[in-house]
């Protein structure tokens, strides 16, 4: 069994960092500083830490005001609230100004769990992809996080960072590159290739190994770049192995399935198979057992992997 | 108190930018004349006596900012920054044209001198309470100015941001309401009644005060008076009408987002004094 390390907790730790290393950076929260771990930073730089508050809204406002007068901010609450409640806010006064804000978004997906469907974000990823000037980054594992944390702070312009609030495992090592745009091959394989993000990228490697045993040859890519998205890396897949299943802790609808299949569709049409939630809400439950019933967990990978070379 | 004759120059810059404004949207065709009258004479004041900034270096870092949170008055701005020379007085004539510079709301990326994006109403001022709390954070002694609408306080991120520059204890923001009474649908009271806004702002701890803003001496004077509040920031209620300059465009509801016909142009060029 891997390290297991939430990826918030990996946020928190790398903002202290970047807020000794440069002054200018600053973070806000909307009172979930607890949660999201930019109380960390706000703890050793409380003149450079700013609460809005329950008012989403006025956060990424702040922080919109924050980068035109030279600070680098990183704002934070639930995934849910971020891309939900201020979506306008990020809409005019970050991305299409394209001003140099990191809303960093903790709480994505269902493995939220106990809150239920109201705070569980299956969305979030469509949303900030359709947004012009928008980075849309889901790193798999806390050592991911760290090097996404550091390329968004150094990348002049919004980024939109999706976290989640369990452990889960590492799959990483510390110290690992990240690039904006650029996705990882992590398992070589030539009958499909699982293409995905944030903690379905674990998964898949566990699917991987269990196909193995069936003489099956999964490649696994992860892509911590929603948008811009690998797309040399994603065809490179679909001529080699001729089969992608992907898969995300969010809607099958326009995140990174939804991705995927743009790229495929126009670049390499080979058959898919999307992993996500299928049009649903979430609801209350442990992480485990939400992944379990909206079929996110290796054995679901298994057989959407069987479905898809039977379609070759 | 402003000498006689500095009023009066600024009485004149206010007239001859009405002017621009009236020109420019009947060349447009399209955009917000109401609100960009009732405006003119606060943004004189603020462009032309009150802030400090350069023109000839729109970036200059120790400089006061303005942000036009009501986005719709833009051409408001834009004859003040032509006038100040952050761009050719002929660049009006493309306001909200294909190519422009000057887009139908304020872009921060495209016109010299716009300090950030807005016209999605509500947002601006949140955006100049992080301009505020930056300068702070960086040490400069600039100050932050930002321009509301009375239909623009409907929204609830400005009481978001009403809350925050109080807690913060932004003392150099300073906004002012453009008070006119009137939105796209009619009277502010009747569409739905935000006031009492004096009562409101002080409520949330802020320091307000109110003048004629039309009445340049008296913008001055609160102008200055803004910053004498330590640990507050000021709201300048500035009761004005809207379509001033041009009676028939007076208290008119009607005129909000219209742009004069070519009839109506030469009719209040005319009443400016200007043919």
């Amino acid at each position: 069994m891997s390290e297991m390390i939430a990826t918030r907790d990996a946020y928190g730790k790398t903002l202290l960092e970047l807020g000794r290393e440069n002054s200018r950076v600053v973070a806000l929260d909307a009172d979930l500083s607890g949660s999201t771990k930019t109380a960390l930073f706000g703890k050793e730089f409380p003149q450079r830490f700013f609460n809005s508050g329950v008012a989403e809204a006025n956060m990424v406002g702040m922080a919109a005001g924050l980068a035109a007068g030279g600070m680098i901010p990183f704002a934070s609450t639930f995934a849910v609230f971020a891309a939900g409640r201020a979506f306008e806010q990020i809409r005019q006064s970050l991305a299409y100004p394209k001003m140099n804000v990191k809303v960093v978004a903790t709480h994505g997906g269902i493995t939220v769990g106990e809150d239920g469907g109201s705070h569980q974000s299956i969305e979030d990823l469509a949303i900030m992809r359709a947004l012009p000037n928008m980075t849309v980054l889901c790193p798999a594992d806390g050592p991911e996080t760290a090097a996404a944390v550091r390329a968004a702070a150094a990348h002049d312009g919004p980024v939109f960072i999706r976290l989640g609030r369990s452990k889960v495992p590492v799959v990483f090592t510390d110290g690992c590159d990240f690039a904006i745009g650029r996705g990882a091959t992590l398992r070589q394989g030539t009958d499909l290739t699982f293409i995905t993000t944030g903690l379905m990228t674990a998964q898949a490697l566990e699917a991987a190994a269990i196909l193995a045993e069936e003489n099956i040859s999964a490649r696994v890519v992860h892509l911590g770049s929603i948008k811009p998205l690998d797309v040399d890396l994603v065809l490179q897949a679909a001529r080699e192995t001729g089969a992608i299943v992907t898969a995300e802790e969010h809607s099958v609808i326009g995140g990174l399935g939804g991705a995927v299949c743009e790229v495929l569709c126009e670049g390499y049409p080979v058959p898919v198979e999307r992993v996500g939630l299928r049009d649903v809400f979430g609801q209350s439950g442990t992480a485990e057992e939400l992944l379990a019933h909206y079929g996110l967990t290796p054995a679901h990978l298994v057989e959407a992997a069987e479905r898809v070379v039977k379609r070759k | 108190m402003l000498k006689d004759e500095t009023v009066r120059a600024l009485e004149l810059t206010a007239r001859q930018l009405r002017v621009e404004i009236l020109k420019m949207l009947n060349t447009a065709n399209s955009g917000h004349t109401g609100g960009s009258l009732s405006a003119i004479d606060v943004l004189t004041v603020l462009y032309f006596h009150q802030m400090r900034h350069d023109p000839s270096n729109p970036k200059w870092e120790d400089r006061d900012r303005f942000v036009l949170s009501k986005g719709h008055a833009a051409p408001a701005l834009y004859a003040c920054l032509a006038e100040a020379g952050y761009f050719s007085r002929d660049d009006l004539k493309t306001l909200r044209r294909f190519g422009s510079h000057l887009q139908g709301h304020p872009d921060m990326n495209k016109t010299p001198g716009v300090e950030v994006c807005t016209g999605s109403l509500g947002q601006g001022l949140s955006q100049a309470v992080g301009l505020a709390i930056a300068s702070k954070l960086a040490g400069r002694s600039a100050r932050i100015y930002s321009l509301l609408g009375d239909g623009e306080v409907q929204e609830g991120q400005i009481w978001e941001a009403a809350m925050a520059a109080a807690h913060f204890k932004l003392d150099n923001l300073c906004v002012i309401l453009d008070h006119n009474g009137l939105q796209i649908d009619g009277e502010v009271e009747k569409v739905m009644n935000v006031g009492p806004l004096g009562p409101k702002f002080l409520a949330f701890n802020w320091h307000v005060l109110e003048v004629d803003g039309h009445d340049i001496q008296a913008i001055c004077q609160a102008l200055d008076n803004a910053g004498a509040t330590g640990g507050q920031p000021t709201l300048i209620i500035a009761r004005t009408v809207k379509g001033k300059g041009v009676p028939f465009f007076e208290h008119k509801a009607s005129y909000h987002g219209v742009p004069p016909s070519d009839d109506e142009l030469v009719r209040a060029l005319e009443h400016l004094g200007h043919s």
